[in-house]
């Protein structure tokens, strides 16, 4: 029997990305996927539910489509997308309630998969060049959307203990980039002048889109467990990363830097997340040999993701965007999926 | 025909003295050279080469028993002086001329914070007291790492103390090199109390810039602002103790707390018998 698999943030783009990857995984029965919005992309046999943003009906669908695997990929990790009540909502109370849907009487739930990030180690200058995945971060987080994830891990900490029957796998991603995700820093790339906090230049670590979801499905195919570190091979300057893009830097004050990067918001230039702020100063390197001895194997290294981003950018530049806008509808999904009219050749 | 087997990227690293990248980061399509201890090759050479003068001229360097140094990893440990600590350059540089081998000083997170500063302290070759830090650099990359374990204790003393060490902290260095498997090799300066005697501390300034200690020191009276960066020509003298070794297997999870202090105890009072042993034959502070 294959898997019967629930994606929850469908809507979002790495829900979406994660369910057209399961659609080609023959040994998947089944997709669920959760979201309060309709799905961006073209699924062929992924099913959407509409829930509210904390999965209040989630016990029933986990029961009801006999779910085994959970894969949370709908956590905010950047606090530009989202005021903080709902990044509290989502990401706290949203995940408590899958926890619990997951362990209700009568759940064939076997394995919970969480799309975290490295975010939970925070940023300092007393912190070690790499992290491991068993370093507490130095300082208490100062964001919502950090302070929630270190939140939502020491939950997932608690699940995992109370449920040693259960695999409950974290995956803890950098930053990402790619030629589909629009991120932080890959805006902060495409700028004239790429922002810098003046006397700093930090060391920072890229993920390729691509290796996220591959390493989504490695751990659900290898149905690995524990918490790991996800990044591409390398750590490099900021400054670097901006010539890598062909761009020069625009240096922030050192002090007052919040109020430079509100400048940059009101003139509609960037909005920088407040946890980049730290970033940009201390950066973060983590050690990712504990996947990587699982035998989980990157494409791209930080280097590799740049360039990837950067090639992408390049085109997009120059004949615009390649993607095609798709709309859901429903009443047209329906007749594809169930109409007996479609001729299905299996 | 030279045989034709592919060279291991570490190897090939030990023949030209490239800096190890680790864990295993590959470097295709880099445009800088900045590690991931954030040391850059260029700005060192750069610094290297301004700094030699000093190193010759100034404070004239005399090594003893460098032979005692092991071809191996191994966790330097010194003792700590100056306003700002001129001893850290003088055994770095030192070693590196000398033996043409690279040493990463590990030093106080304080650094990192000042912008600039932070940035070429890190391009330089300083590296933050971590204890992971000093793991990987030692067990790792088996090179020479150098600390301070008196730490701002050593260099924020009075010049009326000079030469008098402070406690070597909880022993945490020793724990450092036990888990590493590598040998301590404790080494002791003398020249560094007096390139920069602090006369007094203003601890109200140093709260309010957040600093570790504020000095007033003879440089500042004699040079003012200059002072900062100017070392008063004082002769160093460095001598280089017999290695420790710990018979105790690496990777533990602890070590007895009461054995580490006991060997960091014993450690602090070899340099402290040491620097009295030099002090003692010393002629002159300025010709040594």
């Amino acid at each position: 029997m294959g898997r019967r698999v629930l994606v929850t943030g469908l809507g979002s783009f790495w829900g979406g990305r994660v369910a057209l990857a399961l659609e080609n995984d023959p040994t998947v029965d089944v997709i669920v996927g959760l979201d309060t919005v309709e799905p961006s992309i073209e699924l062929e046999r992924t099913e959407f539910v509409r829930a509210d943003e904390n999965y209040s009906i989630l016990a029933r669908i986990v029961h009801a489509a006999r779910i085994d695997t959970v894969l949370h990929t709908f956590l905010h990790v950047d606090s530009t997308r989202a005021n903080q009540r709902t990044v509290h909502e989502t990401n706290v109370i949203g995940t408590l309630n899958l926890l619990a849907a997951a362990t209700a009487a009568g759940s064939t739930v076997r394995s919970v998969i969480v799309k975290s990030s490295t975010l939970v180690y925070g940023s300092n200058p007393q912190d070690p060049a790499w992290f491991t995945e068993d370093m507490r971060r130095s300082t208490p987080p100062r964001t919502a959307v950090e302070r929630s994830l270190v939140e939502v891990e020491g939950y997932l900490r608690d699940f995992a203990n109370d449920y040693p029957e259960l695999s409950v796998t974290v995956l803890r991603f950098s930053n990402v980039l790619g030629p589909d995700i629009t991120t932080p820093f890959g805006q902060a790339l495409e700028l004239p002048l790429v922002p810098t906090i003046f006397g700093y230049d930090p060391h920072l670590q890229f993920v390729h889109e691509n290796d996220v979801v591959r390493s989504i499905l490695f751990v659900l195919d290898r149905d690995v467990r524990g918490v790991f570190n996800v990044a591409g091979e390398g750590v490099l300057p900021w400054s670097e990363v901006a010539r890598l893009c062909g761009k020069r830097l625009l240096p922030l004050p050192p002090v007052g830097t919040g109020s430079a990067t509100r400048l940059l918001k009101v003139i509609r230039a960037l909005d920088l997340p407040g946890e980049s702020l730290e970033l940009l100063r201390y950066g973060r390197g983590v050690d990712t040999g504990r996947l990587r001895r699982l035998g989980f194997q990157y494409e791209f290294s930080s280097v590799g993701a740049i360039e990837d981003y950067w090639r992408s950018v390049r085109l997009r530049q120059t004949v615009g965007e390649i993607h095609r806008a798709y709309r859901y509808e429903r009443d047209v999904e329906t007749f594809f999926r169930h109409s007996p009219a479609v001729v299905r050749d299996e | 025909m030279p045989s034709e087997r592919p060279v291991d990227l570490n190897e090939r690293r030990a023949l030209v003295h490239l800096p190890n990248l680790s864990p295993g980061a590959p470097d295709d399509g880099r445009l800088g050279d900045v590690d991931e201890w954030g040391r850059s090759e260029r700005v060192r050479q750069q610094v290297r080469r301004l700094y030699d003068p000093v190193y010759r001229k100034l404070f004239r360097v005399e090594w003893e028993g460098l032979e005692k140094l092991p071809p191996g990893p191994a966790l330097l440990v010194a003792n700590h002086a100056a306003a700002i600590p001129s001893d850290a350059p003088v055994i770095m540089h030192g070693i590196e001329e000398e033996l043409g081998r690279p040493v990463y000083g590990l030093a106080d997170h304080f650094f990192r914070q000042l912008p600039v500063v932070g940035t070429l302290w890190s391009r330089a070759g300083g590296v933050v007291a971590h204890p992971d830090n000093a793991y990987r650099l030692l067990r790792e990359q088996r090179q020479l790492v150098l600390v301070f374990p008196e730490g701002t204790k050593g260099t924020g003393k009075p010049y009326s103390q000079r030469y008098r060490l402070r406690r070597f902290g909880r022993g945490g260095f020793v724990e450092i090199a036990m888990r590493a498997g590598v040998p301590v090799v404790p080494i002791a300066v003398v020249g560094a109390e007096e390139s920069m005697p602090t006369l007094t501390t203003v601890p109200p300034l140093a709260r309010l810039l957040g600093l570790p200690y504020f000095p007033i020191t003879a440089n500042m009276l004699l040079f003012g602002p200059a002072g900062l960066i100017l070392y008063l020509p004082a002769k160093f003298k460095l001598r280089v103790l017999d290695p420790v070794y710990f018979d105790v297997p690496p990777d533990q999870p602890r070590y007895p707390r009461s054995r580490v202090m006991e060997e960091a105890e014993s450690i602090r009072q070899n340099i402290q018998e040491q620097l009295y042993d030099m002090l003692s034959r010393r002629q002159s502070v300025w010709f040594g």
